[in-house]
């Protein structure tokens, strides 16, 4: 009794110094994949995983201040590469694990016909997209607007949202019209969740190429490695596409 | 200085916002202190405990809610839309609105305490000196109640410029309307950039400081010869 | 019901100026059910220990607290009714009201706590001036001062002042000199006197200081547990012997006199009682000839003498007329008549029956010793 409590202690106290837990900081727009992976991944290799979702910027500044993380899925692919610059990533860990992909979309079934001419049209008093400076999504919006000749149209109707996330809560409420959020968020098995929408052709705007990065917490940490190499691996892409990225 | 157009847009918007709903709150909030100091009714407690509601919600429920509710399909939407007002979210009005939720407890309770600490006695003679009660609250209640009011307007004035999760969640981010001070501080985190932060950051600490400082000096002062 | 007696009464007009009241209040543990007819002048007392409705009952004269049963008249007017459910609001009574503790604002000066109520009724309305109430309470050296840096009796004197400048018609006070302590409460008095004197205002004065009330009361209203045990003129309620005043050791009776002499010499006030050849004299400070003065006499220092007594050091040697009499124990207390006023003696059995007392009968009173009321 005595020697199973003090491992029990061990255990709690310790936590992840045991090395089969991996805490990872993902992307909010990699919320859904994710949580269909990680109970695969866990099962597979027996390690445990605690997932933190959020903006890639914030992550950035809290691994700079220590934050405990292992692992970071970034939703771009300059943060990993700044981190392992700045000597916070393990070097030559950076790889793409999702390309992600940009719709337009609304809350309203049939406001959207498969086409960019309700936003052509402007008949709306708000568009939602992400920060760009801050959401690579919201950079790829502003590129698509760009092309199309609809910056200085949408300009006064356009609203931001912190983060991918927040913008498709503008959106579901209704209280933007349309906006372009990530695929992922609106999509799975080639389904709309619901509302309507329009895919955007890749073509109009740079890759969302989002990486993922061993960083220095997580250098020896079998469980992260074991992570990476899952993410590569055929079970999570196959879950990845489902939710409409590409690799 | 490193502050760009937008971060002194940020500034006056803000400073814009706050004075507005200071005024405004100091209009709702005296008479519903005055009924909470004053009512005997069983509705007291319900009602104060609404009033102080912001005190312990997370400001991100308080701004789902306005959202949900502001937004087209919301009840309060509904009503605004059907006045030909429209939608107030991503608005500056929007932000006035949430602001007024989110520090009413700061304008009611200062004025509640104050109204309570002067009791009925001066009423009383002022009613038997031919004052109505119009005339006896502008004329005992307010100056004998003036600590309250400063302290009333100074708190809610800070907590309006300390907003954050009200104005991120309805705001949209939107230079001149609704990007206030404290959601550019949180965009140039978010984007590294850093020394403005230092900046707008180092002058929100400052600035609450001061309005501290001051109240606790007024309160050791002269507002405690009451 | 007596709200019926005064709605059936034929209503008696402003000529005799009564205020007629009945006010029925009842909270857990504590009723006041009264019902009051009092003079139209002077000085109304409101008289009994704490707790016995005093304050509830001035409270409702001001309007401040609205009884569930009322009814109200002052002067012939009436200012509340709950049979019609007419209730004129206390800021719309013409009353002065002075509370036991002032109650001055603190926010404001002496000047501007007098101006307050004064700004607030017509110029028309105006009929006693500012400067006669700072006369009357000698307060005109205060004005610029806050009511923080004033004493008790200063602050007592403002409220009062107060409250006369708005000219009410009916002035309550409730036990303006309760907080005072004996110093402050001998420099109020006075003013008290003179307000009485000087100004034709109805009072009604709460009170649980019997001194008090004897020495300013004209009308003595005895209240005990929210009921009216007994309502009088003072000096007749006094006398009465089912009163606690008359049954107690120290019972008393109070004689109005007026100056008519001083002596330098002795330091002594001789006073005339009205109505009469008597003569009162009492040592004292320096009164002009004609100010009114209170005196009482209490029964225990009064004896009785069938013959003038000559070569006594007494100096007060009264000619009265016994009216009626009660046995106390193993003595009498009688009530002897002094003009319009009454006297009260306290004498053995023995010596009642060796005098061989009758009612009518004309009796010389030596009275030990004339004090003055205070309190």
């Amino acid at each position: 009794m005595p020697r199973q409590l003090v491992l029990l202690l061990t255990v709690l106290l310790t936590g992840s110094a045991l090395a089969d837990e991996v805490h990872v900081a993902v992307a909010a727009n990699f919320t859904a994949p994710f949580k269909a992976i990680a109970p695969a991944f866990e099962q597979a290799t027996g390690h445990k995983l605690v997932a933190s979702f959020g903006a890639t910027g914030q992550f950035y500044a809290q691994i700079n201040n220590g934050a405990p993380f292992d692992l970071l899925l970034a939703a771009d692919s300059s943060t990993p590469a700044r981190l392992e610059r700045e000597g916070q990533a393990v070097a030559d860990s950076r790889f793409t694990y999702a390309i992600g992909s940009l719709v337009l979309w609304s809350a309203t079934a049939g406001y959207l016909d498969g086409s960019d001419a309700a936003l052509k049209a402007g008949q709306f008093k708000h568009l939602a997209i992400a920060n760009p400076k801050a959401a690579p999504y919201g950079l790829a919006a502003t590129q698509v607007l760009a092309k199309l000749g609809l910056s200085e149209a949408t300009q006064g109707k356009r609203v931001e949202g912190q983060s991918i996330t927040q913008t498709y809560q503008f959106i579901a409420t209704g209280n933007a019209e349309l906006g372009f959020v990530a695929l992922s968020q609106v999509y799975k098995d080639g389904q709309l969740n619901s509302g309507s929408a329009w895919i955007v052709p890749s073509a109009l705007y740079e890759p969302i190429k989002q990486d993922a990065v061993l960083l220095k917490r997580g250098e020896h940490n079998p469980a992260a490695a074991a992570l990476m190499d899952y993410l590569k691996g055929a079970q999570a892409t196959r879950i990845i596409r489902a939710y409409g990225y590409t690799q | 200085m490193p502050l760009t157009q937008n971060d002194l847009d940020a500034i006056l918007l803000t400073l814009k916002l706050a004075s507005l709903t200071t005024l405004l709150l100091l209009l709702i909030g005296t008479p519903i202190a005055w009924w909470l100091a004053r009512t005997a009714s069983w509705l007291k407690r319900p009602i104060g405990a609404i009033v102080a509601l912001p005190l312990v919600l997370p400001p991100t429920v308080l701004g789902f809610y306005l959202l949900v509710s502001m937004g087209p399909n919301g009840f309060f939407g509904q009503l605004t839309q059907s006045l030909g007002l429209g939608t107030f979210t991503f608005t500056f009005t929007g932000l006035v609105i949430g602001s007024l939720f989110y520090s009413l407890p700061f304008t009611v309770q200062p004025l509640q305490n104050a109204f309570e600490a002067i009791g009925r006695a001066p009423l009383e003679a002022a009613a038997t000196l031919r004052a109505g009660p119009w005339d006896s609250f502008f004329s005992v209640v307010v100056p004998l109640a003036r600590p309250g009011f400063i302290t009333a307007a100074v708190l809610s004035f800070a907590h309006t410029v300390g907003e954050f999760g009200v104005v991120l969640m309805i705001g949209g981010n939107i230079p001149g309307k609704t990007q206030v001070v404290s959601v550019q501080i949180y965009n140039h985190v978010e984007t590294m950039e850093y020394a403005q932060a230092h900046w707008l950051a180092g002058g929100m600490l400052a600035f609450a400081f001061i309005v501290l400082l001051a109240l606790y000096s007024g309160r050791a002062g002269k507002l405690r010869a009451w | 019901m007596l709200s019926h007696w005064f709605s059936k009464a034929p209503v008696k007009k402003a000529d005799d100026g009564r205020i007629q009241a009945r006010f029925k209040v009842q909270h857990p543990g504590f009723a006041l059910d009264v019902a009051l007819d009092l003079p139209g002048r002077g000085v109304s007392a409101l008289f009994g220990p704490s707790g016995s409705g005093k304050t509830s009952c001035l409270r409702c004269f001001a309007g401040l607290d609205r009884p569930a049963e009322g009814y109200l008249q002052v002067a012939g007017e009436v200012w509340q009714d709950s049979a019609t459910g007419y209730f004129l609001p206390a800021h719309k009574r013409a009353i002065g009201y002075v509370f036991q503790d002032a109650n001055l604002f603190p926010h404001l000066n002496v000047r501007r706590n007098l101006e307050y109520g004064q700004r607030r009724i017509p110029t028309a309305q105006r009929r006693v001036a500012l400067d006669q109430a700072l006369e009357l309470l000698g307060i005109g050296h205060l004005l610029a001062r806050m009511p923080a840096a004033l004493s008790g009796g200063e602050r007592q004197r403002v409220g009062i002042a107060r409250a006369l400048v708005t000219s009410p018609r009916l002035l309550l006070m409730d036990e303006p000199l309760a907080s005072l302590d004996l110093k402050r409460k001998q420099e109020v008095l006075p003013y008290l006197e003179r307000l009485h004197e000087e100004l034709d205002i109805p009072v009604i004065y709460v009170s649980h200081a019997a001194d008090e009330v004897a020495r300013l009361a004209d009308h003595l209203v005895l209240l005990d547990e929210g009921q009216v045990r007994a309502s009088g003129p003072l000096k007749d309620l006094l006398l009465r012997s089912d009163l606690p005043f008359a049954s107690e050791d120290d019972a008393e009776a109070v004689i109005d006199g007026l100056v008519s002499d001083y002596d330098m010499h002795y330091g002594l006030v001789t006073l005339s009682v009205p109505g009469t050849a008597a003569c009162l004299r009492l040592p004292h400070a320096a009164l002009p000839v004609g100010h009114r003065l209170r005196v009482k006499i209490k029964a225990r220092d009064v004896s009785l003498s069938l013959q003038r007594a000559e070569g006594s050091s007494l100096l007060n040697l009264l000619p009265v007329t016994v009216e009626h009499w009660h046995d106390l124990n193993a003595q009498v207390l009688l009530t002897l008549r002094l003009g319009e006023q009454r006297l009260l003696a306290r004498i053995t059995r023995y010596a009642f029956d060796q005098l061989a007392i009758h009612a009518g009968q004309a009796i010389w009173a030596q009275i030990k010793s004339v004090s003055m009321l205070a309190p």
